[in-house]
């Protein structure tokens, strides 16, 4: 359980961050380490240098910049869960991020690095792809914006570059929508089996708009428009819900493990889908 | 729990915080890793990554000029000093097993096996040089599936030409304990009921929260060695046995033990290894597992095939039972590896009397980790097995699974009674314990709830599940244990000691790792001498300091261990009578010993034990007629073995749409005899209770085709933590042992024994009514589901 040795920096600036990984060829980003450092003590990994960004100031918070929330890649997921800002305007956020491994991981991990980190079985990807969030990367010419469904590239892969940062994630603000997580593993600390994230806007009794997206449904997070197109100006009733959620899997490619095989996956996805929709629009 | 008002006067009852807790908990104490030694050098093992190959090579050129790198010692290199690994216990006297080397040599039969090592100044450098370590491999079809290994499909060990290590069977008929099973099962077939069952009992990860840790001294005139193990005694004369130093040039110290739940009763190749290269460099060594390769190349458990059949008349009174195990040793032969099956073989009856039983055993090599004793070993797959019969037995009969139980069951006016298996069960009640566990569980509100569910076809379905189980602790009669052809004995040895200043020494024989025996032990004796819990003192795991012992497994501290203390003091007692005698001047027939005092009949005169300990000291006083010494020696055999018994009921809730299962309320109500300390039963209860839960729902070792350990990190070998568990509600029932003079039982794996087929039998009764009958262990959602659609087409 020892690292194979490494050289390390801890920079100070993004700028100084991103000359580091110019200079290195063979560099990995160290976030939270919650993913990174157990690879690199199984020797799964074995980079040649180590950009710890602990110490870049200037990738932390979370703030309000008028229509969209804006959240600093190396926030820890435990800042996020407890702002009242990301409560107020990406609830969705809350409820998921309250769900990611346990609290020291949530003391430890960031929010930038769960994303970065793609993992098809992560909380946060699925929930940035359904709430349509824009991903900051810099890079040695300058910044760049990419939207979250171009953002996920397949497992454990990203649009960042080698020589790129992800800087900060910007959310559209979802001020009313009702929202739920729902999250399916065996034991608290697991990952997902699947896992589904929704939010709705309800106009009176009826859905008006509505965002679900799917996680470990496949390598990337799947956004479930077959089923938003279904529920949008329908009833938020079990029914109406249930024949929307029945479409949830359509398209999708998951894959067979210890926890289940794709059929299983399959129909979870349209169970937790109905469940996920009706918790959002407070009907469950 | 008790409060502090109503303790019991005596401090056996007392619900003691434990002594050892503090430095346990915070971790500042003497784990083996923390053991630090001038000049110490550190291990680094190369593990083959095939389960079954030939090695070809080995280059270790690049390794041996890493920096740092002090030696790389490959199996050709110490072929001729690493002797072969023991196994304590032939079951058959013809039985097979191959040499099991702590290195391989030329052959590897497991992935994980040990195939060389690099010994380096630091324990970084030595990570590092193993990786530079080469080794040619020419890979084997590897025996994996265990039914396909017992037909010899594919052999695990070439020389040894089968896979059948040894066929041993015990038959009712045959030993004069009952009838011939075969006629009662024709007899049922024939207007009564049979059931037949196979059953997988899934390969388990002890899974101890400290991995293993090895230190070795060679510098010391005895040569020191600290491991973390649960059995140092065993240690040391297998290091004399294996090794060829003589016994009295080794000590062995267990320093704190982070669990082993007999993962650690064993004797290791990283133990041997870990000698052996102290001894060539002539300075201290160190190897610390990595948690990789604990989950990898320490000892598994379970991991059997049960083919049961069951058989009883049309209203349910069991009149045979028949077993067929087919168990897996995995690659080699560990410690006890071969005897884990025999040790369940006489609990498949259970708490039930019936007239015709026969067990057989077939013991198979697979190219797997070698399995050995786990929580229970043995006793858990038999209680599984005839719990979940007599569940099916019910739901054919058409009662409630509580009534068919009660049908059957020892009634408690019939103890002592002779089981069909032939063991003496001494005492029990099942009634009361039943009867408590009913109450406290609202065992007629819940089938209540049940039936309404069904009714309303709710998607999340309530299943009840029970478990009236009973189990053998106390390991064990050294006679009976002869008897079984197992080499060493079962006794245990303790010693007391008086101190000048009135404090006293407990020596003892067992070794804890986590169960506490310095606070029980404590009250044992603080209750028998009549001195102050906090004035004693107990040491243990050292064989220099606890020179005989045989060690903690199979719930024996206590029942043991523990009367062993007891007769030590009663010794020290004795031996302080003609002394008080003589200083008091008066007879020893009128001489009366309470609270800690020799008193003289009729007279305030007399004397304290540390009254009579400084004046031993002193020697002043003392006529020289008696020996002036107040310490004294026991070893102590047991008559015969203990047996708890309980009944745990479970409730479950059964999301049909996802096949989730969730415990909604667990009751355990456990009859361990006399308490020591109810604040350690609970928590060995509540332990055991979670890691058999974990077997029912959660755990499980699995391998790819090709041999490699798939769950060989906790993100895929999944234990339970305390969100994923109920609140344990547990009560007691005291029905004392007969078998020692305390009426103590044993506690630690009673638990574990009891829970996995409660879990499984609620899940199977949520489901019944929707076609399901079975749900294979670990019960995942996965499973679940699947069982409910097979169940929704049959």
């Amino acid at each position: 359980m020892i690292p194979a040795p490494f050289e390390y920096f801890a920079p100070a600036t993004i700028d100084e961050a991103l000359g580091l990984l110019r200079e290195h060829s063979d560099a990995k980003v160290l976030a939270g380490g919650q993913s990174l450092m157990p690879a690199l003590r199984l020797r799964l990994a074995a980079p040649d240098t180590i950009v710890d960004l602990a110490k870049i100031d200037e990738l932390r918070g979370v703030r309000d910049d008028g229509d969209v929330l804006v959240i600093g890649a190396m926030t820890p997921h435990s800042v996020v869960q407890s702002s009242p800002v990301v409560n107020e305007h990406a609830r969705l956020i809350s409820l998921a991020t309250a769900t990611v491994g346990d609290p020291q991981i949530r003391h430890r991990g960031t929010f930038g690095g769960s994303l970065a980190h793609a993992d098809p079985a992560a909380d946060l990807p699925a929930v940035a792809v359904a709430l349509d969030a824009s991903f900051v990367i810099a890079g040695p010419d300058g910044r760049r914006t990419v939207s979250a469904a171009d953002f996920f590239q397949g497992v454990f892969s990203t649009a960042l570059g080698e020589d790129e940062l992800l800087v900060e994630v910007r959310v559209p603000k979802y001020t009313g929508w009702g929202a739920h997580y729902e999250k399916f593993n065996r034991v608290a600390q697991a990952w997902s089996i699947v896992s589904v994230a929704a939010a709705v806007r309800l106009d009176g009794d009826s859905i008006a708009e509505a965002r679900v997206a799917l996680g470990n449904m496949g390598s990337t997070p799947v956004r479930a428009t077959a089923v938003e197109q279904a529920l949008v100006g329908g009833p938020a009733t079990a029914d109406a819900v249930r024949e929307a959620a029945a479409r949830a899997a359509d398209g999708t490619s998951p894959v067979t493990d210890l926890n289940g095989d794709a059929d299983y996956r399959r129909h979870l996805a349209t169970v937790l889908t109905r469940r996920a929709v009706l918790a959002a629009a407070g009907t469950a | 729990m008790t409060t502090t008002e109503d303790r019991p006067a005596t401090e056996i009852g007392n619900p003691r915080l434990r002594k050892e807790d503090a430095r346990l908990i915070t971790g500042r104490t003497r784990w083996t890793d923390n053991i630090v030694l001038p000049g110490m050098q550190h291990i680094a093992m190369v593990r083959s990554p095939f389960a079954h190959a030939r090695i070809t090579s080995i280059d270790t050129e690049a390794a041996r000029a890493a920096t740092g790198v002090v030696a790389v010692i490959t199996g050709a290199d110490i072929a001729d000093e690493q002797g072969a690994l023991p196994n304590a216990w032939a079951v058959v006297s013809d039985q097979q097993a191959p040499v099991h080397p702590s290195m391989a040599v030329d052959h590897v039969a497991f992935a994980g096996e040990i195939v060389a090592m690099v010994i380096a100044r630091t324990a970084a450098e030595a990570n590092d040089a193993a990786e530079l370590v080469d080794v040619d491999y020419e890979e084997l079809a590897p025996a994996l599936e265990l039914r396909a290994a017992a037909r010899d499909e594919v052999i695990a060990h070439p020389d040894l030409g089968t896979n059948v290590s040894a066929v041993w069977a015990y038959d009712s008929a045959e030993s004069g304990t009952g009838g011939d099973v075969e006629a009662a099962i024709a007899a049922a077939r024939n207007g009564g009921i049979v059931i037949e069952k196979e059953i997988r009992q899934q390969r388990l990860i002890p899974a101890f929260m400290e991995p293993r840790a090895i230190v070795v001294d060679p510098t010391t005139e005895q040569m020191t060695v600290w491991s973390s193990t649960q059995v140092p005694h065993f240690v040391r004369i297998f290091i004399a046995l294996v090794l060829g130093i003589p016994e009295s040039k080794i000590r062995v110290i267990a320093p704190d033990v982070g669990g082993g739940f007999g993962g650690k009763l064993q004797f290791t190749p990283e133990e041997v290894l870990t000698v052996i290269a102290a001894r060539r460099t002539g300075k201290p060594c160190k190897y610390c597992e990595t948690r990789s390769e604990s989950l990898m190349a320490a000892h598994h458990g379970r991991d059997q095939w049960q083919q049961v059949t069951l058989a009883a008349t049309a209203d349910g009174t069991v009149t045979g039972l028949k077993v067929e195990l087919t168990v897996d040793m995995g690659a080699y032969l560990g410690l006890v590896t071969s005897a884990i099956p025999l040790l369940g073989a006489f609990m498949y009856n259970g708490i039930y009397k019936f007239p015709s039983y026969h067990l057989g055993i077939t013991n198979v090599f697979t190219n797997k980790t070698w399995t050995d004793a786990y929580r229970g070993a043995g006793r858990p797959e038999a209680t599984y097995a005839i719990e979940r019969v007599m569940d099916e037995l019910a739901a054919r009969v058409g009662v409630d699974p509580l009534e068919i139980r009660e049908r059957n069951w020892i009634k408690h006016e019939e103890f002592p009674f002779s089981t069909v298996s032939g063991l003496q069960y001494d005492s029990g009640n099942y009634e009361a314990a039943t009867a408590k566990a009913r109450e406290l569980f609202g065992y007629d509100d819940l089938r209540k709830e049940q039936a309404e569910r069904r009714e309303s076809g709710d998607p999340v379905q309530l299943g009840i599940g029970i478990s009236t189980y009973t189990e053998m602790c106390g390991l064990a009669p050294s006679r009976w244990l002869g008897s079984m052809g197992y080499v060493g004995g079962g006794w245990e040895h303790a010693a007391v000691r008086m101190l000048p200043t009135g404090k006293v020494e407990v020596v003892t024989g067992t070794s804890p790792h986590g169960q506490g025996h310095e606070t029980a032990w404590s009250q044992l004796v603080a209750d028998r001498l009549g001195v102050a819990f906090e004035d004693v003192e107990v040491l243990h795991g050292d064989t220099q300091v606890a020179v005989r012992g045989l060690d903690t497994y199979g719930s024996r501290s206590l029942a043991v261990g523990g009367m062993a203390v007891l007769a030590a003091a009663d010794k020290v007692i004795e031996k302080a009578k003609p002394i008080a005698a003589q200083l008091l001047e008066a007879n020893t027939d009128d001489l009366d010993f309470s609270a800690g005092r020799y008193g003289v009949r009729g007279t305030d005169a007399g004397m304290t034990l540390a009254e009579l300990a400084f004046a031993v000291f002193q020697g002043h006083k003392l006529d020289g007629s008696a020996e002036g010494c107040l310490d004294a020696d026991a070893t102590l055999d047991p008559d015969d073995f203990s047996f708890p018994h309980g009944t745990h009921l479970c409730a479950v809730e059964v999301d049909t749409e996802t096949g989730e299962t969730k415990i909604r309320s667990y009751v355990s109500v456990d009859d361990v005899g006399v308490v020591v300390n109810p604040l350690i039963v609970e928590g060995q209860v509540h332990g055991g209770l979670a890691q058999g839960i974990a077997q029912a729902l959660y755990e499980e070792a699995v391998h790819d085709d090709s041999g490699t350990l798939i769950t060989g990190s906790f993100d895929q070998y999944l234990l339970p933590g305390a969100p994923d568990l109920p609140r344990f509600e547990t009560a007691r029932t005291e029905t004392p042992a007969t078998t020692n003079q305390l009426g103590v039982k044993g506690v630690g794996e009673a638990g574990t024994i009891a829970s996995t087929p409660a879990v499984v039998n609620a899940i199977v009764d949520a489901l019944r009514p929707l076609g399901v009958t079975d749900v294979v262990m670990p019960c995942t959602p996965y499973r679940v589901w699947k069982a409910i659609q097979e169940g929704a087409q049959s």
